[in-house]
Parts: C-alpha cells; sequence; structure tokens
C-alpha cells in the first residue's frame, strides 16, 4: 500500500537529518538532487526541522543547523542521528535485485555484488533471513562476458545472428547499448545498421562474433527500449492469427503473449495472437503438430496444408 | 490549499516531535503523559468530546507512525502503572552501520535501479535512500555492464510476505491444461527466480506433500489463512534445486540423425549441425537430439526444407506427424471456422 504524502514527507524528514549530519556544509541543492526533491521542498522541510527537537522545546532542545548562503551543516540532532531501519518491504527489494546483479552471468565486478549483498542482508536481519527468496538466471557465463567487453570497449560488432522469426542467418554491424537478462534469456541491444533501428538480439542466437576496430556510434534517436511490458511487444500491425488448440496444446497460452483465449468447446479452444511473420507462424503450427489447427487466415492454413503435403511427397508418401 | 497544507504541515511536525520524544525516553510515556508534552496533542481531558478527538488523532498518528516502520513500543515502567505507556527502542529503530565500499554502494546503487515493478521499485528507491542518509555515497553512474530486468508476479509481494511471517496461504491456481482454477492451500518455505520465471516451493495442506508453483500461474489474490509463525519450513531446503528438480533436467543429447536439408534453408536447423556434406538435392547435416519425440516435431515444423534419412524411428514419427497435420488442415475444411475435421469414415 503506497504511503500517504503525510507519511512520505515524515519518512523524509527522518532520513533528513542523519542525510545532512553526514555532510557537514552540502549545498543545499546537492543535497535536493540527491534525495529527489526541488531545492524548495528541501528548503521548506529545513525550516520544519527547525522547530521540531526534545521536550522542553527550548533553544538547546531544538534541531539546530546553520545556514550558510547555500550550504548547510546540522549542528544539533535532537537524538535522530541516524536513519530509520529498513521495512520488510525495502530490505526484500534490495536483497532481490542484489541476488539478481549477483547470478546474472557475466557481470562484472560480482564480488562486489556478493560483499554488497552479504553486508545489505546482515543489516536487514531477520527480515532478509526469513525470506528466502533464491535466484538463478540462465546463459553463457564466458560468452556474455565477452560481448560485455566489446560493449565497454565502445566498439563496434560485426554479428552472426540467428533470426528465428525469418528462419535466417544473418550478417550485420551493430553499435552495442546495453547487455542485459530479461524473462530468462540474455540480451544485446544494439543499434543495428541493417535495419537502422534499436534491436534486442538473443546472446544464445549470436553464432559468430568480430569486435571491429571502428568506434560504437549508435545515432542520437537510438533510445533503450522499455522493457516494463515484456521484452516481445506485438503490435497490431502484426498479422494475426487464430488457431483452434487441443488440451494438449495448451501451453502455448501461457509461452506466447496472446490477444485472446476463448473456450469453444470442452476440449478446444480458439487462441488468437499476433505474429511478426507468417513464415514463423507455419513453422510454429507444423511443429505443434495435430493437437493445433489453423482457423484463420486461410493463407495459413493453406500453407500447413501444402507444406505437409510436399513434405509427405518427399518421404514417397501420396495422399489420397 | 494553504489550510490543508498547514494542517499537514502541523501533523508532520507533530509527528517529528512525537518521535524525537519516545526515542529520548526510557520510561513508557502514557498517552496523557505524551499529550502534555509533545506540542500539537493539547487538549481538555475533562471535556469527553475533546479527549475522544485528542484518541482519535493519537490513534492515527501511532498507525501512521507503525505504516512507516517506527518500531513503536508499548508497555508498563512500573507494576503500579495502570495504563500502558509508549517508547522507542533506539537498537531498534536505528539502521545498522553498513560498512560498504565504493563498490560495493554502487552495486546497491544499481540494484535498486533494476526493478520493473511499480511497488518494489519505490521500496528499493527508498531503501536506498537510507543508506544514503546513513552516509554512504552511491554513484549514481556506475554501471556492471550485464543488468538483469527485475520483474515479478503479482503474486510475489504477498507470498514473499507469507513466506517471512511463516503464515499459511490461499489462492487459485491454473495450469494451461485445466478447465477452471483450483483452489489451493499452502504453508510457503520460498520463492524461487528460476531461470527468469518466479516459483513458491512449500507444503500443500490439501496433497499433503511438497509441491512447487508457478507464481504466474495464481489467478487471485494470495489470502492468509493461518497465525504468523504457525509452521517451520524444513532446515537447510535446497530451493534452487527443488524447483529445477520439478522442472526437469536439461537431457544428454545421445541420438544422431542425418537430415537432407534443401540448399539455402532450414537456417534453424543448420546451427545445430555437426556435420554438413553438401549434395545435388541438397546438405547431408548430421546433429544430435535427445528425445525422438520432441525432435521430431521440431523438424516437422520446417516442412518440405528437411526430410529425415536417418535414424527410421524418427523418419516414422515425422511422418505420422506430417499425415495427422495434413488430415486436420485438408482443405477446405480449415479457414472456415467449421469444426475440426471429422474423422475418417464419419459423414
Amino acid at each position: 500500500m503506497p504511503p500517504a504524502a503525510s507519511a512520505d514527507r515524515l519518512g523524509r524528514l527522518l532520513n533528513l537529518v542523519p542525510y545532512l549530519l553526514a555532510r557537514p556544509g552540502i549545498r543545499i541543492v546537492e543535497a535536493a538532487d540527491d534525495l529527489g526533491v526541488t531545492e524548495r521542498q528541501l528548503r521548506e522541510d529545513l525550516e520544519l526541522l527547525w522547530v521540531c527537537g526534545l521536550p522542553g522545546y527550548g533553544p538547546g532542545d531544538l534541531i539546530d543547523m546553520a545556514l550558510d548562503g547555500d550550504r548547510v551543516t546540522i549542528t544539533y540532532d535532537a537524538g535522530i542521528d541516524r536513519p530509520l531501519r529498513l521495512t520488510p518491504d525495502e530490505a526484500l527489494a534490495l536483497v532481490v535485485a542484489l541476488r539478481m546483479l549477483a547470478e546474472t552471468p557475466g557481470t562484472a565486478n560480482r564480488d562486489a555484488v556478493e560483499r554488497a549483498l552479504a553486508k545489505i542482508e546482515s543489516a536487514a536481519g531477520a527480515l532478509a533471513e526469513a525470506a528466502p527468496v533464491a535466484v538463478q538466471l540462465p546463459g553463457n557465463a564466458d560468452r556474455l562476458a565477452t560481448i560485455r567487453g566489446a560493449v565497454e570497449r565502445r566498439r563496434a560488432l560485426h554479428i552472426t545472428y540467428y533470426a528465428a522469426t525469418r528462419d535466417e542467418t544473418t550478417e550485420r554491424v551493430v553499435d552495442p547499448m546495453r547487455v542485459l537478462v530479461a524473462e530468462g534469456h540474455a540480451y544485446l541491444e544494439a543499434w543495428c545498421r541493417r535495419a537502422e533501428a534499436v534491436r534486442l538480439f538473443r546472446v544464445d542466437r549470436i553464432d559468430g562474433m568480430t569486435e571491429l576496430d571502428e568506434p560504437s556510434a549508435p545515432p542520437p534517436q537510438a533510445q533503450p527500449s522499455d522493457l516494463s511490458e515484456g521484452v516481445f511487444l506485438p503490435t497490431p500491425d502484426y498479422p494475426l492469427i487464430t488457431l483452434r488448440v487441443g488440451r494438449g496444446g495448451r501451453w502455448i497460452t501461457e509461452y506466447y503473449p496472446c490477444e485472446e483465449v476463448v473456450e469453444e468447446s470442452p476440449d478446444h479452444w480458439l487462441v488468437s495472437m499476433r505474429a511478426a511473420d507468417l513464415g514463423w507462424a507455419r513453422r510454429l503450427v507444423l511443429g505443434l503438430g495435430p493437437e493445433v489447427t489453423v482457423v484463420s487466415p486461410p493463407s495459413l492454413a493453406e500453407a500447413v496444408w501444402d507444406q505437409a503435403q510436399v513434405a509427405l511427397a518427399a518421404y514417397g508418401v501420396e495422399l489420397d | 490549499m494553504i489550510a490543508s497544507e498547514n494542517v499537514s504541515r502541523t501533523r508532520t511536525e507533530r509527528l517529528v516531535n512525537l518521535v524525537i520524544c519516545l526515542l529520548s525516553t526510557r520510561r513508557f510515556l502514557t498517552a496523557s503523559q505524551i499529550a502534555a508534552t509533545v506540542p500539537g496533542y493539547e487538549h481538555d481531558a475533562d471535556d469527553p468530546k475533546d479527549h475522544e478527538a485528542f484518541q482519535r488523532k493519537f490513534e492515527r498518528d501511532k498507525a501512521e507512525l507503525r505504516e512507516l516502520g517506527v518500531p513503536l513500543e508499548t508497555g508498563t515502567s512500573s507494576i503500579l502503572d495502570a495504563e500502558p505507556g509508549y517508547r522507542i527502542a533506539r537498537r531498534d529503530y536505528a539502521l545498522p552501520d553498513i560498512p560498504l565500499a565504493p563498490d560495493e554502494a554502487a552495486a546497491v546503487g544499481i540494484a535498486a535501479r533494476l526493478w520493473h515493478h511499480a511497488g518494489l521499485a519505490a521500496a528499493a528507491s527508498s531503501g536506498l535512500t537510507k543508506l544514503r542518509a546513513a552516509g554512504i555515497d552511491v554513484d549514481p553512474h556506475a554501471t556492471l555492464g550485464v543488468e538483469p530486468v527485475v520483474t515479478v508476479d503479482p503474486a510475489f509481494e504477498p507470498m514473499a510476505g507469507a513466506v517471512r511471517d511463516r503464515c499459511a496461504v490461499t489462492f487459485d491456481y491454473r495450469t494451461p491444461e485445466d478447465d477452471a482454477a483450483g483452489t489451493r492451500r499452502l504453508q510457503p518455505w520460498g520463492v524461487v527466480c528460476w531461470r527468469g520465471r518466479w516459483y513458491v516451493v512449500g507444503y500443500d495442506l490439501d496433497r499433503r506433500a511438497e509441491r512447487c508453483f508457478r507464481l504466474s500461474r495464481i489467478v487471485s489474490q494470495v489470502r492468509r489463512t493461518g497465525r504468523p509463525g504457525a509452521y517451520r519450513p524444513p532446515e537447510g531446503i535446497d530451493l534452487i534445486r527443488y524447483v529445477a528438480h520439478w522442472s526437469g533436467q536439461p537431457v544428454e543429447r545421445t541420438g544422431r540423425a542425418t537430415l537432407l536439408v534443401q540448399h539455402g534453408r532450414a537456417a534453424g536447423v543448420r546451427r545445430w549441425a555437426e556435420e554438413v556434406t553438401p549434395g545435388p538435392d541438397g546438405d547431408r547435416v548430421v546433429l544430435r537430439f535427445a528425445e525422438s519425440g520432441w525432435f521430431a516435431a521440431w523438424l516437422v515444423g520446417y516442412g518440405s526444407d528437411v526430410v529425415v534419412l536417418d535414424p527410421p524411428e524418427v523418419r516414422d514419427e515425422v511422418v505420422a506427424r506430417l499425415r495427422e497435420l495434413a488430415e486436420v488442415h485438408r482443405a477446405p475444411a480449415a479457414g472456415t471456422g467449421a469444426a475440426p475435421a471429422a474423422p475418417a469414415g464419419v459423414t
């Protein structure tokens, strides 16, 4: 549950005193930036703290600070010299993200991540211990480390890449931007000079790689992808395909993003999804076998039928 | 607007003073002692209405402090005290000293940015602010080269909370193969991220056995049913191994197949080739496989571009699947939205 705005402010104020105490003479604008508030807001917070303090509330009891132009120093903290302990959610969020980092193959300075994790876990104490969240991420650490090295050296790469959508092995020159792990796969995000767009390349489909002498130079319009909704985002301009799926093929509804799943009969479902390429859809349907039949588009059904017939002919089987 | 800002300012001021007051006392202070001390609680204790208003205000303030994680202790300083009082123990309040080296602090800063989940992203960021408040400087530009995108299913937070509190839960669970969701009752032991998916491992109270559930298949709220601390997970359980075992292990590729692949086609098959021998009618491609059924299904995806020459069991499996596919897709039944093709012999 998100805390109310006043609780937000209270939490901020309780942090502010120890924050400033640790940084005597800090510039107010720098502190505001660091704490993610406006300079005006920070000045208002300081004014409020100025009238708070120990019972008695006399001059020697109130929080005191020296304001020197644009700098501030706490001279009396009234006993709030330490920040509040981590809440269970804060401990969970930090510990899980650190474990993810520590388990990510190919991460630089894993040692620092593990040391940090141990220290945060020990500070969170029972909170971290009592919430066992274990993490294991897949990936080829050596290959990831090589790619990471190229990204760090800011060099362009020549890659041999298997494009699964078109079932093609392609050669391209890319300007690497970052390496990330999402939804169980590692990706190189790069500006693709062939597609003239930002692309996510699945690392396990990069079949070959050469570091080039020229620098990585993604153009200004190359922005990192927003992955908050997932890696594969079907767009409405992709053809919509509808499949009739039996019980044994239902797993595809969990594996591929679907537009709609409708129960047609006790044993069949109509599943609609966006396919980037009808050739990919044809390979998908053929590979799924008789548990899945094409409802639409008709061209896909024909392609499946046609392929099955031609393939059977290659085995010497004629259909009547 | 100005008035409400003033109210909230007065309220925040009162709460800061309350925290400072309760941190500075060793004795438990009763509500009336607090009212007599902390500015903002002044009221006429003899006027029932006024007193009741104070009590409501004080209750709200206590709730807000607890919400924020301030450890408000309740107790009496002596057996003569009839009314319980309040104080805040410094050792429970204060973040312990965390001596993070600069590279460790940078790692925490990176970790806090990884969350792609609104609630936990906010929690990570407020946690990081506390570390900064403890005097730790965090380099905002540090990077580790490879960064995971951290996402969780909606069931993650309540489930992790239930694990922490050792509290049994109930939820509706639906696997893709099932027609309807079933209600499950579980004593959760731990939450696991394995190969990018989240699972909960625990003791299933209905099946009376250890079970593992995929969080993305939980289709209801996670509701707590038992008291906190009602059970104890087994000592030293290896959650990862449990999930890995349940999900099946990768199988060794012991089979060896020879395929005839059309020139320049089926790149997805070629990239696994151990040997490629060009020929007039296509390339002979040799590759390894683990399980013939799965392997045959994968090859059928490439249609007429791939013909299995050897071994016979894979070849037969491919032909059988192709026959079935042709049967169910026989024109014009497919594409019209009609019912699946009737089996042969049925009119």
